[in-house]
């Protein structure tokens, strides 16, 4: 068994993930690279349940995080093709011109 | 010594790749680049979970995200056939900036969580040596066979629904 690292920075590394991320759902105006920076911030929630998992010896961790990859990859066949929907429709996946439904 | 450091090294460079590969995913302008950055943090990522003894979740990570997520992903970009993000004018608008600011701002709180928080919680039974000793997947399948069986039959039927609803929102209107 190598040396284990302390968790902290595991959970560090997770936020750092998750805020990077979070940055890019806020910042970017691409519809498909929001969904792409919506799938950093499930990854980096993803690494703070395997360390803590980890950390209490149980195995929840990696069974939520199976559940999690599951409605991720269900969430992004369902995602993609109401992009590919919505392109057809305006010809832009630029989120800014999506706004039919403003007053 | 020689273990500590060669764990330490691993860690440090799988975390700087990681986070240098999503910042720079997140900066590009063209799509493809940003969905290749990706796939490069989720490597590192999957190089994370191996050193916390997460051999399926490892692998499954490089299958399902890396495989398949972003291959559907560098599909839809194909389909879609965008050119680089046609910048017109590079104003900075105030939202995006109080948004990071305060996004920073969660950040900074969740570091000061984690440093003043261990990991409480009664401990469960499957250390590193037991999960050693009878292997990592068995003890995955046999949690996903035993205990959660029925999250396991439903995730199996949430899958099937993503499926149709994808068939069904892709096909043409015959009008």
């Amino acid at each position: 068994m190598l040396p284990q690292i302390p968790y902290s920075f595991y959970f560090a590394l997770s936020a750092m993930l998750f805020t990077i991320g979070a940055i890019g759902v806020i910042t970017r105006r691409n519809a498909i690279v929001v969904f792409m920076c919506l799938e950093l911030m499930l990854n980096g929630v993803n690494l703070a349940f395997i360390a803590a998992g980890n950390a209490l010896n149980s195995l929840d961790g990696v069974i939520f995080v199976f559940f999690v990859m599951t409605v991720a990859a269900a969430e992004a066949a369902v995602g993609l093709a109401i992009f590919v929907m919505i392109f057809r429709l305006k010809g832009t996946v630029n989120v800014d011109q999506v706004n039919l439904l403003k007053g | 010594m020689i273990a500590t450091a060669f764990s330490w090294l691993v860690f440090l460079s799988a975390a700087l790749v990681a986070v240098v590969a999503s910042v720079l995913m997140v900066t590009r302008r063209n799509p493809v680049h940003s969905a290749l950055w990706l796939i490069v943090t989720f490597f590192s990522l999957g190089i994370l979970y191996l050193s916390l003894n997460a051999q399926f979740i490892a692998v499954a990570q490089v299958i399902v995200y890396a495989g398949a997520i972003m291959m559907l992903i560098l599909f839809v970009i194909m389909l879609i056939h965008l050119e680089k993000e046609p910048e017109q004018a590079k104003k900075v608008s105030g939202a995006k900036i109080i948004g990071s600011f305060i996004t920073i701002i969660l950040f900074l709180e969740i570091i000061a969580a984690v440093l003043a928080f261990q990991v409480t919680g009664r401990k469960g039974t499957f250390t590193p040596e037991v999960l050693a000793r009878v292997g990592d997947v068995k003890a995955v399948g046999t949690a996903l066979y035993g205990k959660y069986l029925f999250p396991f039959e439903i995730a199996s039927i949430l899958l099937l629904i993503g499926i149709v609803g994808a068939v069904v929102l892709s096909k043409r209107r015959k009008d």
